[in-house]
């Protein structure tokens, strides 16, 4: 076969066949049709899937040569004439699209199965998108797009608007529904990510890491690789201009492991190469010749911290020990009627974001260098590159793109440094994409932890002593270990006020993977052994676990663990409150807690469970955490708002679009949005934390305040009015009876010498850090969440039937993204509870492929109710707070929470295993009769 | 690493045997690809110099029913088994055990041909052919011949077909009024999307009386397993508990369960069986009745 004759998108293509070649990279490279996005390149995802003959398949897989004589249609080709299709239309106005990395294979799927079934059920949308994976997870809100686009497709009507819930508040702006500023170019395919980037001359980047967990360096031959035809560098730990190591808090993680040199885990890199195509570089790193000499294995963090182990570091394994103290424990435990302890072990999780990681070093002539990459943190980007360069920060400029999915695993580096390194020798653009395998092996996951919880409490329900003693697993490096792990301390006596709390955390280097940032920051670990312990003493007590947790929760006026006085919005009781409501609404029982077997199928066991749970908003501990933003005014009367704070799908964007609007009285839809760029926007700080609405969206409200104060005095001499009597309504400003277009503004504002911007630079009011008292935190968000499960008594089978979710958010402010944001969280949540396990064997990983690493799909999605409380914090824009960490947070201790209820057996150990569940509930229950 | 150098389409079987026999390297048969494309992808299998795509093969594509058999063609996809109206009427554990396989895009590639190639003692398509008691038409240079599906294995992975020889189809039983079959599995939500066990069932009904019965699990061995001595027992015995327990016995007395270690022991296997097999027989029994 010499040629390929296929029709795409209804133009007919003749293309040189190439050996080897799958439909998606033929699709990709060469056609430049980069809307089909590559996720896994293992069947797995359906990100990649295209229509070919009218079927949906996955193109990552599908010969391109098979495609000869065949008809193929890609996202692109969706809309017609300039109309966007009835799809694309839904998911934007629905928000479905949040990263939007899988939303063209969630639209050509859905597309197929419009055209088979034009009124499809839940369950037939169900079955079509069950393996088309959505990591943002908005499932609920892509079924509910796509009936509104068969309904609309049916009827000619347009798309009917989602019911969702609003702010109380009445705003102009803030509260309502506001599409996102990238929605529409996500669902053409128009979006470029970092991988839809070409440049002349472009290398492709490998890199040979030592597949070992621990052992030294011994011998490095890497001559092989640099005969090989079209290697254009081979770079080794000795080729590093400045310094070796790179590290969010400290460096201690090798760019290049060099000779002699210790590497730590499975995904160290010797050595890197570039070459003129990715099949040569990956040729080349399979002729590098490695040597070690192999050491003992740690395994785990409690054996780290045995005295007969080697040292990973020079500090030691013993990365930090976190102490949280509140009173006398003696006289806590005195004062209980009942003291409780068990121990609890969670697992190392995925972030699985459907983007693997790609960056791209671009060498400019002036002597600097462009970085191209979907980071969480850009200017810690540019200081690490600067520093393995051994340059000065300003030569560096990193240039974020739009990405799919961080979820707190794309805040590390991942290839930033090495493609630098390779461009920097080699003179030319260097792109090292990542693909799943190495995903999956390389960058930081969320700690594996053992936490010891005991309790004591009163007859009545009253805590009076919480004591923990958590292991955290940080692997290789330290990441963000130390700030989670401490997050994870902190939280580990729950959102309840108690009167004595003592936690020791101990957070060990081992040979596993790094640990890191992970949606949740630790308090997805520490909340589900604390929200067991409840339930098990709410049964001990024989009191409503609901009522325990309502008698002991923080309010106004509480005093946290760490010495915090709770002056303002602490709105946990009325989540708790509104959560029990809808279980009873909902289950039709006043006794949602006991099992109830299904009827006609008794071996199906029915209960809820409940938790609740509260996640700090930003980075705190003393640590200064500021935002800078620029506001500017255009000529075509469109503002830009600028800020390096990442946009990775969660909708900060248009969090930021919407506040400036409000404050400038605009329709958002003139707000543009720049984020990413450390030349052009003003350091935002860290994605983490669930900071970025709170600071970044309090930085833009008062950059947005002073563009106007500034335009309006503009007005004011001009019009020769007082300020006040300036007013902007609907994007115009009112003086004395005239409407002036902000066109005007502008161009009074030029002609005065007056520059038609503002920056501001935002500065969170001063934490305390551990261990001094006072405000540790500038907020805490609140959630409740109950789930009702359905154990299979003959199969130990769990599946998740319901799920509830209150959130005190503060301030609703983007209520598209806060759905979007409580959907995927209590997925994660659901994920976290019941299929994700990253398995890790002597400091090898099992979990390589993204076939052994489960992530939730569309198929076990259970009706989700979101609830959003507002309790604004006396602080954050329109009193908002963090929402992106603390919906995830309950859902775990919840679904088994709700096993225990219904069969009994009491889950201390992530994820479930159905196995175990069997085996237990025949010895809670005896054998069921087969 | 290029993959692969060739890439041939033929149109029938002498054309894709001629292929594979005159191919300058190494050569191999590529149905659906779904598993053959990630082995050379992921390096478990070296790169081979010619694919000889078998999807477009004029013999294997039919589904019809020759004489009183059902053929379903070796390059049918999953999808077109699903929603073929013969192999409904015929051979409703195949549509339950296709149904399950991969997601929709990977089920519209997916060959039932590949499934059995492929040779896993758990597939849970060739567990269905099992219990159906499907014969394979397999054709090489020397003409065609029919085999016994359990004579299709040699191993896991393992299948006895020769070098440059293919499957061309699988031949069914037509079903009679008394006869039914049914398929079951369960699956594990973490790790790889493979059966922990499956089981397939046909029967035929005489009355109260199970007239004759086949069962195949998987992974009940190192192939596809047929519980030929429970069969027996089950045979010519009035449908009770007391029949159900005594095949059950036998069944589990002669069954090889292994520990895969993160998906299942061989004791929790051993378990599900028990609820399998119940579920599965009766699912079938009450069919017959339809």
């Amino acid at each position: 076969m010499n040629e390929i004759t296929l029709t795409i998108n209804g133009k007919k293509q003749i293309i040189p066949a190439k050996a080897g070649e799958m439909l998606a990279s033929l699709l990709r490279e060469r056609l430049n049709l980069t809307g089909t996005k590559i996720g896994c390149e293992e069947a797995e995802c359906g990100t990649c899937t295209v229509l070919v003959d009218g079927e949906p398949v996955l193109s990552c897989v599908y010969p391109a040569a098979r495609a000869n004589g065949r008809e193929i249609v890609t996202v692109e080709g969706l809309a017609q004439n300039g109309r966007l299709h009835a799809l694309q239309e839904a998911f934007i106005q629905y928000g479905a699209v949040q990263c939007g990395f899988c939303i063209p294979g969630q639209l050509i799927t859905a597309y197929a199965l419009l055209k088979q079934h034009p009124n499809p059920s839940r369950a037939e949308i169900r079955h079509a998108l069950k393996d088309t994976l959505c990591r943002c997870a908005g499932y609920p809100t892509i079924e509910n797009s796509i009936l509104a686009a068969a309904r609309s497709l049916r009827t000619g009507e347009p798309i009917e608007p989602p019911k969702i819930q609003l702010s109380a508040e009445k705003y102009q702006v803030i509260g309502r529904v506001v599409m996102r500023p990238d929605a529409e170019e996500k669902v053409t395919g128009q979006a470029k990510y970092s991988d839809d980037l070409k440049f002349d001359g472009m290398l492709y980047a490998a890199v040979k890491r030592c597949g070992i967990p621990h052992g030294f360096l011994r011998r490095l031959d890497i001559s092989k690789a640099q005969a090989l035809v079209g290697v254009e560098a081979v770079l080794t730990a000795a080729d590093i201009p400045g310094e070796h190591n790179h590290g969010l808090v400290i460096y201690d993680w090798p760019a290049i492991v060099g000779i002699d040199e210790r590497v730590r885990y499975v995904g160290d890199a010797v050595a890197i190469v570039a070459a003129r195509s990715q099949e040569i570089a990956e040729e080349a790193v399979g002729l590098i010749e490695a040597e070690y000499e192999l050491q003992a294995v740690i395994t785990s963090a409690v054996q780290a911290r045995q005295a007969d182990v080697p040292d990973l570091h020079k500090s030691g394994n013993l990365l930090k020990h976190i102490k949280v103290r509140k009173g006398n424990m003696e006289q806590g435990f005195a004062d209980a009627d009942v003291v409780m302890e068990h121990v609890f072990q969670t697992a190392i999780t995925e972030h699985a974001f459907l983007e693997p990681e790609c960056s791209i070093a671009v060498p400019l002539e002036n002597g600097r260098m462009e970085i191209y990459v979907g980071s969480q943190i850009p200017y810690q980007d540019r200081e690490q590159v600067a520093r393995i360069l051994g340059w000065p920060e300003d030569r560096v400029r990193i240039v974020g793109q739009l990405m799919g999915g961080g979820f707190g695993g794309k805040e590390d580096i991942a290839g930033q440094v090495h493609a630098a390194l390779l461009s920097n020798v080699t003179h030319r653009p260097v792109k090292l994409l990542f693909d799943r395998h190495e995903s999956l092996l390389v960058h930081p996951k969320r700690h594996a932890t053992q936490i010891r919880v005991k309790v004591g409490a009163k007859k009545n329900g009253c805590l009076t002593a919480v004591e923990t003693e958590l292991y955290g697993d940080t692997g290789a490096y330290a990441s963000l270990g130390e700030k989670v792990m401490t997050r994870a301390t902190t939280h580990s006596a729950g959102p309840y006020e108690v009167p004595h709390v003592r936690a020791d955390c101990y957070a060990m280097y081992t040979n596993n993977p790094p640990a890191g940032a992970f949606r949740g920051f630790g308090v997805t670990q520490s909340a589900f052994a604390v929200e067991s312990m409840m339930d098990m003493l709410a049964e001990k007590l024989r009191m409503d676990r609901v009522e325990l947790r309502r008698i002991n929760a923080l309010h106004v006026g509480s005093v946290t663990n760490t010495g915090q006085v709770l002056r303002d919005s602490v709105g946990l009781t009325e989540c708790i409150d509104k959560v029990e409501a809808e279980m009873f609404r909902l289950s039709g029982t006043d006794e949602p807690f006991g099992p109830r077997p299904v009827a006609d199928a008794p071996h199906l066991i029915r209960s809820w469970g409940y938790a609740v749970a509260y996640k700090n908003t930003g980075l705190g501990g003393g640590a200064p955490d500021k935002s800078g933003v620029e506001v500017e005014l255009y000529k075509d009367g469109c503002v830009e708002v600028r800020t390096s704070a990442a946009e990775l799908g969660q909708g900060l964007v248009t969090v930021l679009r919407m506040i400036v609007a409000e404050e400038l009285s605009m329709p958002p839809e003139k707000v543009r949005v720049l984020v990413m760029d450390t030349d052009l926007t003003p350091d935002g700080g860290p994605t983490t934390a669930s900071r970025q609405t709170y600071v970044t969206g309090n930085a833009a409200r008062m950059a947005a305040k002073t563009l106007r104060a500034g335009m309006t005095s503009a007005l004011a001499e001009k019009y020769d009015q007082p300020p006040e009597k300036i007013r902007y309504i609907e994007g115009l400003a009112q003086v004395d009876g005239h409407s002036v277009p902000l066109s005007d503004v502008y161009v009074e504002m030029k002609s005065n010498g007056q520059e038609p911007r503002a920056l501001y630079e935002y500065w969170a009011p001063e934490t305390k850090p551990l261990g001094e008292g006072g405000d540790m935190h500038v907020a805490f968000s609140y959630a409740a969440q109950a789930a009702e499960v359905e154990v299979n008594t003959n199969t130990g089978e769990v599946r998740v039937l319901n799920v509830i979710a209150a959130t005190d958010v503060g301030r609703i402010i983007n209520p598209l993204g806060l759905e979007g944001q409580v959907e995927g969280g209590v997925m994660m949540g659901l994920g976290n509870a019941l299929t994700e396990n990253f398995i890790v064997e002597d400091g090898h990983v099992v979990t390589d492929r993204l076939a052994r690493y489960r992530m939730p799909g569309i198929a076990i999605t259970p009706n989700i109710i979101p609830i959003m409380v507002e309790h604004p914090a006396k602080d954050g824009p329109y009193g908002a707070k963090g929402v992106g960490e603390i919906v995830s947070i309950p859902t775990t201790p919840a679904i088994t929470n709700a096993i225990y209820n219904a069969v009994g057996v009491r889950v201390d150990s992530l994820p479930v295993d159905q196995e175990q569940i069997l085996w237990g509930l025949q010895k809670a229950i005896g054998p069921q009769p087969a | 690493m290029t993959l692969w150098q060739e890439y041939l389409q033929p149109k029938t079987v002498t054309e894709a045997i001629t292929a594979l026999a005159n191919a300058p390297g190494t050569a191999l048969p590529l149905a659906g690809g779904t598993d053959l494309i990630l082995d050379l992808d992921q390096g478990r299998h070296p790169p081979i110099h010619t694919i000889v795509d078998i999807s477009c093969v004029r013999e294997m594509l039919p589904i019809e029913i020759r004489g009183d058999e059902l053929f379903i063609g070796a390059s049918v996809s999953h999808t077109h088994i699903i929603d073929s109206k013969p192999v409904a009427e015929n051979a409703q554990a195949l549509i339950e055990a296709c149904e399950l396989i991969g997601g929709p895009q990977v089920r519209n590639i997916a060959t039932l041909g590949g499934n059995v190639a492929h040779a896993l003692p758990a597939a849970d398509g060739t567990i269905a052919l099992m219990a159906l008691d499907a014969e394979v038409e397999v054709a090489s240079s020397k003409g065609n011949r029919r085999v016994p599906i359990s004579e299709m294995f040699l191993g896991p992975g393992r299948s006895a077909l020769a070098k440059n020889e293919l499957l061309v189809g699988f031949y069914i039983p037509l079903k009679h009024k008394n006869q039914a079959s049914a398929f079951k599995r369960v699956m594990r939500p973490q790790g790889v999307a493979l059966p922990i066990i499956n089981m397939a069932v046909w029967l035929t009904r005489a009355e109260d009386r199970i007239a004759d019965i086949r069962i195949a699990v998987g992974p009940g061995g190192p192939k596809p397993w047929r519980a030929l001595e429970g069969e027996s027992d089950l045979r010519g015995k009035i449908m009770n508990d007391e029949t159900m327990a005594s095949g059950l016995e036998i069944v589990m007395r002669d069954i090889q369960f292994r520990t895969s270690p993160h998906r299942a022991s061989s004791e929790y296997r051993r378990q599900l069986a028990k609820t399998l097999f119940k579920d599965t027989v009766e699912t079938a029994w009450k069919r017959t009745s339809i």
